[in-house]
């Protein structure tokens, strides 16, 4: 076991304004189990860290004793991995050349026929310098074959080295025993394998070569993730500004962003304004302006003003970092689709050495002669051509290639499972305020009763919406302060969900909501019933407002369609599943927004916490349903459903609440999700099917099954080619998914 | 050939795969103390493999990955929902609480790594 100990942790500090926080801190640290020495630095407001101790505990420590931490940690140093990446990848190709280069004359010399036999001395000689030139090069492109092979049987384990070693060390060994003791076998069955055992091993060491390569392209979505991370960050310290490493940014500092840089860390602005692009993690095309007092986001480009901001997350708290660890977590689940060839992998290889025995015996029993050549040759081919990598590889790289392509879309899927289940929806149920509207309503009209005029009407609405906190009641707050409509005071406020608000005003009893509150206050709206309906069927919310038990007139507000909710609609249903839409609004204005949109089904007056047993009464009709909505007023019904869809929470993201977070506002991202989910069990089955139909025909092949009818048996070289190219293939398939574009996005 | 002898080694040969393999485990190293458990990922294997824990306690596998591979690049606690990237030659801590007792596996993407957190209930 190698000695080697964890690097120190970084650690920056906020909240601590005294020496004696200082101590606070640093005790708080010691006393932590693990922890070997800390130090804090008040300057700098970090704390260093050496120990056993996990960087979670550290955390927890420093936030029990009242002050906040996060981890410093450098950028990603992704140029690094890559180039310990290609290292190996030489290494092997290295391997596979050498072993090519003794291998590839031998197997031509033998073919033409230039090889002599082991009669004389003089010949056997030449093989046995042969063998000794094929051991070292065993040795040199072979060895971590053999001593994986070793270490896996040592701990009851067997893995594709084993194979991979019997195969090759099979042959060796009997090639070599009967160069030097050629009388053990019969005369026929003089011959030796050297070749074959170095080809093998330069075909396995290329194809994994291969395989690397065609591996670094699957990560390309994180690559580009990772590349938004700016390297440097220009910080004020002591009223100077200086250019830092990102790793060295701590909590609260203050840090200046030029136009056209990259933002390097979240934070809220304190001074200046500007309008910045989130395309590259949200997908949405056009930039945000942002002022004091906003939220900015880490690897988002700054592209008009200059502005200071304080660093609120830092390290891998950022968006940025948490889109990053949600999609690589995601990219390395397995959806159920994929657990039959886990199992299977489990008992793959030790299955295939039995089935090895087995060839053994059966041509030991019943082959013709040269039995033990075609015993060895029959072995050592089954040995090759099994590939347990394939299996294994088939489900997760293309999963892997999957979620980064959806994330490319603003698309975050949490997990393989959330992938799988969401090409197989049937319905899809959205929220209608914020998911198929802007969710930014505004007044539109505004009609008295007799004795009241729009301005009363619009002061009392705007007084009582004041303590609420539904979507409406900001609109129509809004539209009082435009048109300079003073407030009053309110007393008694009560909000009756579904329904609206009542209060009293000015010694008046007032009531504010729809039909149903009209109901339960006992007012007749009288005529402006009429109105009311007439509004609600130009998709317009209207909303009654009571004085005293008299109707006094209607205020109306519209939420406006979001742009390309029709076409993202139009798509579900081309991939063949209907759209249900789920609302708290009255059934008339319902109806008239699902008919600008084409929605299916309408579910209108829901109270917000029965949109849970609406998706549940779909999934008792036997449908499979996704629910889209904002992820936090819905956050029970996306749980209840089959694949919760968060839709529009920009950079913020609603990891919790969803098995899908669509990052854009746009609902397109549904469709968008659907497809690439599609595309992605696709690929998972193709490459299953591949892996399952290469092995279940390639082992019986390579052991001798059609040799009784036809004659025909696999060459051991053929199999390692076979074996080399399966994994590469199925490699290769996944990538294809990198150039999808669903059908009609907008991505 | 000599049948006999063909099959009755041929037998013996399957039936010692079935033993090693499947039937009998590797000797699992029992871990009680806070310190993080070291776990090396080299040429196909997790050593330790089998790891003896208690039930209920917050365990730290430290893991050291020296195979460049690929193969080794993730592990996978799927009873845990855990999946993390090792860099090479840089200790990766896992942290796991297994809330009952039982097996738990742990492998690469491809299942040729295998390793098993046994946890016990306290004595």
């Amino acid at each position: 076991m190698d000695d080697k100990t964890k690097e120190p942790t970084r650690l920056s500090i906020s909240g601590m304004s005294c020496a004696a926080c200082v101590a606070t801190v640093e005790d708080a640290l010691k006393n932590t189990p693990g922890v070997d020495e800390s130090s804090v630095n008040f300057a700098e407001h970090t704390a260093m860290v050496s120990g056993e101790a996990a960087v979670e505990s550290l955390i927890q420590a420093v936030k029990d004793s009242g002050y906040g931490a996060a981890e410093l940690r450098g950028a990603e140093d992704e140029e690094e991995k890559e180039a310990a990446e290609f290292a190996y990848y030489r290494k092997l190709l290295r391997q596979a050349g050498v072993a090519a280069l003794i291998g590839g004359p031998l197997f031509l010399a033998g073919v033409l026929g230039y090889m002599p036999g082991m009669e004389s001395a003089s010949e056997r000689a030449f093989w046995l310098a042969i063998g000794a030139a094929t051991l070292f090069v065993l040795f040199y492109s072979g060895r971590h074959f053999y001593t994986g092979a070793w270490k896996a049987f040592r701990n009851h384990n067997a893995n594709m080295d084993t194979l991979i070693a019997l195969g090759t060390g099979t042959a060796w060994v009997y090639s070599m025993l009967i160069t030097i003791f050629p009388a053990i076998v019969p005369s026929l069955a003089r011959h030796a394998y050297f070749e074959a055992a170095m080809i093998i091993i330069a075909l396995i060491n290329f194809g994994s070569a291969l395989e690397m390569r065609a591996r670094g392209k699957t990560s390309e979505a994180i690559k580009r993730l990772i590349g938004l991370q700016p390297k440097t960050a220009r910080v004020i310290r002591d009223g100077k500004e200086m250019d830092v490493p990102i790793s060295e940014v701590g909590l609260e500092e203050t840090l200046r962003v030029r136009p056209g840089e990259k933002i390097p860390v979240d934070g809220r602005i304190i001074d200046g304004h500007s309008s910045v692009d989130e395309s590259m993690l949200t997908g949405e095309p056009l930039p945000v302006e942002k002022r004091e007092d906003d939220e900015v986001v880490g690897g988002t480009i700054n592209k008009s003003g200059t502005f200071l901001f304080q660093a609120t997350r830092i390290g891998k708290d950022t968006a940025l970092a948490r889109i990053i660890e949600m999609v690589r977590q995601a990219q390395n689940t397995k959806p159920a689709i994929g657990r039959l060839a886990d199992r299977i992998s489990a008992f793959f290889v030790p299955s295939v050495l039995i089935i090895a025995v087995i060839t053994f015996v059966s041509w030991g029993s019943f082959g013709p002669e040269p039995q033990l050549s075609y015993m060895l040759v029959t072995t050592m081919t089954v040995l090759i051509i099994a590939c347990p990598c394939a299996l294994g590889l088939a489900t997760p790289i293309s999963v892997m290639v999957g979620v980064g392509k959806a994330a490319e879309f603003g698309v975050l899927i949490r997990n393989g499972e959330a992938l799988q289940t969401a090409g197989r929806l049937t319905t899809v149920v959205l929220d209608k305020t914020g998911t198929i509207t802007e969710g930014h309503p505004t007044v539109t009209t505004l009609i008295p009763a007799p004795h009241y005029d729009e301005t009363t009407l619009l002061q009392l609405a705007a007084s009582i919406e004041t303590g609420s906190e539904h979507p409406l009641a900001e609109a129509i707050v809004e539209a009082a302060k435009a048109r300079n409509v003073s407030l009053q005071n309110v007393t008694g406020f009560e909000a009756v969900a579904g329904h609206g608000v009542t209060a009293r005003v000015d010694g008046k009893s007032i009531a504010f909501g729809n039909e149903k509150l009209m109901q339960r206050e006992g007012v007749s709206p009288g005529d402006l019933i009429e109105k009311a309906q007439a509004l609600a069927a130009q998709a317009q919310t209207p909303m009654y407002l009571a004085v005293d038990g008299q109707v006094a007139g209607i205020v109306a507000v519209a939420d406006p369609i979001k742009e390309d909710s029709r076409t993202a609609i139009a798509r579900l249903h081309a991939l063949g599943i209907k759209v249900a839409m789920v609302t708290g609004d009255n059934r008339a204005t319902a109806e008239a927004v699902a008919k600008q949109v084409g929605v299916d089904e309408v579910m209108a007056e829901v109270l917000p916490q029965d949109k849970a047993t609406k998706v549940m009464d779909l999934q008792e009709r036997g449908e499979v349903v996704g629910m889209v909505g904002d992820g936090i007023n819905d956050a029970p019904a996306l749980a209840g459903a089959n694949v919760g869809f968060a839709i529009g929470t920009g950079t913020d993201v609603a990891i919790e609440s969803a098995d899908i977070t669509l990052m854009r506002g746009s609902l397109h991202g549904v469709p968008d999700a659907i497809a690439i989910s599609n595309a992605t069990v696709r690929n998972i089955k193709q490459n299953l099917f591949g892996a399952f139909i290469y092995n279940v025909l390639g082992i019986p092949v390579a052991a001798g099954i059609l040799f009784p009818a036809f004659s025909i048996l696999l060459n051991p070289i053929i199999a390692g080619a076979a074996m080399a190219m399966s994994s590469v293939t199925v490699v290769s398939n996944a990538n294809r998914l990198r150039f999808y574009q669903p059908k009609g996005g907008s991505g | 050939m000599n049948l006999v002898v063909v099959n009755a080694a041929g037998l013996i040969t399957i039936g010692l795969i079935i033993w090693w393999f499947w039937l009998s485990k590797p000797r699992a190293r029992t871990e009680t103390g806070t310190k993080p458990i070291e776990i090396t990922v080299d040429q196909g294997v997790y050593t330790p493999s089998r790891i003896e824990v208690p039930v209920g306690r917050p365990i730290i596998l430290r893991f050291l990955r020296k195979d460049p591979s690929p193969c080794a690049e993730i592990v996978l606690f799927d009873d845990f929902g855990i999946a993390v990237d090792l860099p090479v030659n840089e200790p990766t801590d896992v942290v796991v609480i297994p809330k009952e007792a039982g097996e738990f596996e742990f492998t690469c993407q491809m299942q040729m790594y295998r390793g098993q957190l046994v946890a016990k209930a306290n004595r």
